[in-house]
């Protein structure tokens, strides 16, 4: 944003501080996550960053709390990561399907009680996780689901689907109908409509919703420390266990692996973003 | 002319009006049969236990059925003196019953959030009970310990009599109701709860400042930089909002700890003594600081997706038109961005209003807000009634705004990324 010329001085003046306070923020912001980084190849046992580090010595870097995330006996690591997964994946499926459908019908312009219904469905991103980690406690505790896979992979369903709601209703929003109705004049019948001509068109929507469902699974802590007993710990409960008792350097070396994960997912995201934005005619 | 011709016919004889009519309900079905599995999952799932949070919260009948003799005779008793030895004889068979399930540790649980004491008196009474003789009940019960000879204890039990009860509501804002019937305030330094509705309130107000002070000038940046810059810092705002949450904590609890490198760089510019280094975590600063970076893109999203449409040349115009940056800045492009700025303050503070995880871990005795207490007594004291009552009394906080955000953003304008 380069200034014209005839800026006068103290403007100039005001538009380098303004800059400066901009970089100041981005700063803020993505930092914290490059600290993590090389304190999880430390080699030694301190969270900050010995002398050796400093003068980029070699022997004061290791993988060490690598291994010891994969092979050490002490941290179920290991059973955190495949139930995390496994959980995420069920959880993520759930959300696509009954989400994607139910924004079908809400973006009907005959579907009664809009307003209302949405609020429904939106509300377990609304209210705040604690109590929705309460009362979904309560119900799996009554049905028999707490310290379950299944009723973990049930709670996060319910923490998920507004994702996919949103991202959903929102493609939607630019969907041309007339295509669905051309497609039943020609005689097809609304599933296979759905199937070869409507979703090809929102799957940029879907995926992305699905990508928030993911994540929301699989960063969920406050619901599953409800629910979850020893067989279901998950990668999140893990680091909150750890982040409470002790900051150990395997944390980050597991906090590393996340922060590349959640790297891919967004460059995942932006790309199905721009090319969703691309198929519904936004010139950017 | 006849009266059919007015009426439009289809072809199969049948009026237009009556088809259309009929189409119209066929595809409102439609629609909601595509909504209603989703609607129903959650209503089963989520709603109603939300619902049943609410009765828990209110629901007293559990001490009502351990004491229902005991309750009976107490109906005639006035409450001024001690309870004649019907109440006592009641209570005697009521107790023994308890004994024998084995159930008295519940109710000595149960009268102890009504009055403290009750849990040594109770166990003295089951050990003291073996030995009783018949009759005269009153004098035996009252030698066993003199807090059983103190009206004070009769009253407290006689205040669990009702089904329902709204005294968990009271104990969340600290009130209790007093012998005399009257709803007052505990003492003041046992004002635990208000303190912390107050400092829940008061970091998700400033947590939603800070984030808006620094989330307006990244978000006008990224609005007007030309794409290849803008995609390429966009990431920095988009990298954060997709990292774990606990990743982002544990990243502050290594940069605020008092070895850590933001002590070691205050430290390093002479601002504090390497001896006398500050404590900025396990306390509000803590929460603050971890809280502001970890909600920000949440502000940044909102306001950049409304500037994104505001037109350069409207600045231009202005400032032709006379205006300093400053004024067309403050009285053109501003108020253009009230939309976003309330749709990015309201979303902030209705999930700092909720935070967990961060203060409990960053936040130390001194940071933590509300939830945390909700989780204490669902996992620690186990008196889930309490902590459906706060819940339920945080959550209608929630819904006032979740409706205010309703009414000025639109609940179908929420934008993700």
């Amino acid at each position: 944003m380069a200034l014209p010329k005839y800026t006068e001085p103290h403007y100039r003046i005001w538009h380098y501080i303004y800059l400066t306070i901009c970089g100041a923020v981005f700063f803020f912001l993505i930092a914290p996550l490059f600290v993590i980084f090389p304190l999880s190849f430390n080699a030694e046992e301190f969270l900050s960053f010995s002398d050796g580090m400093k003068r980029l010595d070699p022997d004061a870097f290791s993988l060490r709390w690598y291994k010891d995330m994969i092979y050490g006996t002490k941290n179920p690591w290991g059973l955190a990561a495949k139930n995390s997964f496994i959980i995420a994946i069920f959880a993520t499926f759930g959300s696509v399907i009954l989400g994607t459908v139910a924004a079908l019908g809400l973006s009907s312009r005959h579907m009664p009680y809009k307003g209302l219904i949405m609020a429904v469905l939106i509300s377990p991103m609304i209210v705040p996780l604690i109590i929705s980690g309460v009362a979904i406690f309560f119900f799996m505790a009554k049905a028999g689901l707490a310290a379950t896979h299944t009723g973990i992979v049930l709670a996060h369903i319910i923490l998920g689907t507004p994702f996919v709601v949103i991202t959903v209703t929102a493609t939607l929003s630019g969907f041309d109908h007339s295509v669905t109705r051309a497609a039943a004049s020609l005689g097809s019948d609304p599933v296979n409509t759905f199937m070869k001509i409507t979703l090809p068109l929102i799957l940029p929507g879907v995926i992305s919703g699905g990508l928030f469902a993911f994540v929301t699974s699989f960063d969920e802590v406050v619901v599953v420390l409800f629910l979850a007993g020893l067989e279901n710990t998950t990668i999140p409960i893990q680091m909150w266990t750890g982040l409470r008792e002790q900051l150990s350097p395997t944390i980050l070396a597991v906090a590393t692996c996340l922060i590349i994960l959640s790297t891919l997912i967004l460059v995942t995201a932006e790309l199905l973003r721009r090319r969703s934005e691309r198929l519904r005619g936004i010139n950017r | 002319m006849s009266s059919e011709t007015k009426q439009i016919l289809t072809t199969d004889g049948i009026p237009l009006e009556v088809s259309l009519k009929k189409a119209e309900k066929k595809n409102k079905i439609k629609a909601f049969l595509l909504v209603a599995p989703l609607l129903f999952f959650l209503i089963i799932t989520y709603v109603f236990p939300i619902g049943d949070m609410l009765f828990r919260s209110i629901d007293d009948k559990m001490v009502t059925q351990m004491l229902p003799k005991t309750f009976k005779a107490m109906e005639n008793w006035d409450g001024q003196e001690l309870p004649d030895e019907e109440v006592f004889a009641a209570f005697h068979e009521d107790f023994i019953k308890l004994v024998e399930d084995k159930r008295e540790g519940k109710l000595s649980t149960q009268l102890n959030y009504t009055k403290n004491g009750f849990k040594s008196i109770i166990k003295k009474l089951r050990r003291a009970s073996k030995k009783f003789e018949e009759g005269n009940y009153k004098e035996q019960i009252m030698s066993v310990h003199k807090r059983w000879a103190d009206v004070e204890y009769w009253r407290a039990i006689q205040r669990r009599a009702p089904e329902f009860t709204g005294q968990k509501y009271l104990k969340g804002m600290d009130m209790y109701v007093n012998q005399e019937g009257k709803i007052v305030s505990v003492e003041e330094d046992r004002r635990i709860h208000r303190v912390l509705w107050l400092r829940t309130l008061e970091i998700a107000f400033f947590v939603t400042v800070f984030c808006f002070l620094m989330a307006y000038p990244i978000a006008h940046l990224l609005a007007t930089l030309p794409m290849k810059y803008s995609n390429l810092l966009m990431i920095c705002v988009l990298l954060p909002f997709w990292t774990s949450l606990l990743v982002r904590t544990a990243s502050w609890m290594i940069l605020l700890q008092q070895q850590g490198i933001v002590n070691d760089f205050f430290v390093g510019i002479g601002l504090v003594a390497d001896d006398n280094r500050p404590e900025m975590m396990y306390n509000k600063t803590g929460s603050y600081v971890a809280m502001t970076q970890i909600l920000l893109p949440f502000m940044v999203l909102p306001l950049y997706s409304v500037m994104k449409t505001i037109s350069p040349s409207l600045m231009r115009a202005g400032k032709s038109l006379g205006g300093t940056p400053f004024v067309a800045f403050w009285k053109v492009y501003f108020p253009l961005t009230i939309p976003g700025i309330g749709a990015g303050c309201l979303l902030v503070f209705i999930l700092a209003i909720g935070y967990y995880i961060t203060p409990a871990l960053v936040g130390g005795a001194s940071g933590t807000l509300i939830s945390n207490q909700i989780a204490f007594h669902m996992k620690s004291t186990l008196d889930w009634s309490f902590a459906s009552a706060m819940g339920l009394m945080l959550l209608s906080g929630v819904l006032v705004i979740y409706w205010l955000y309703n009414k000025i953003v639109g609940i179908d304008n929420i934008k993700l990324g």
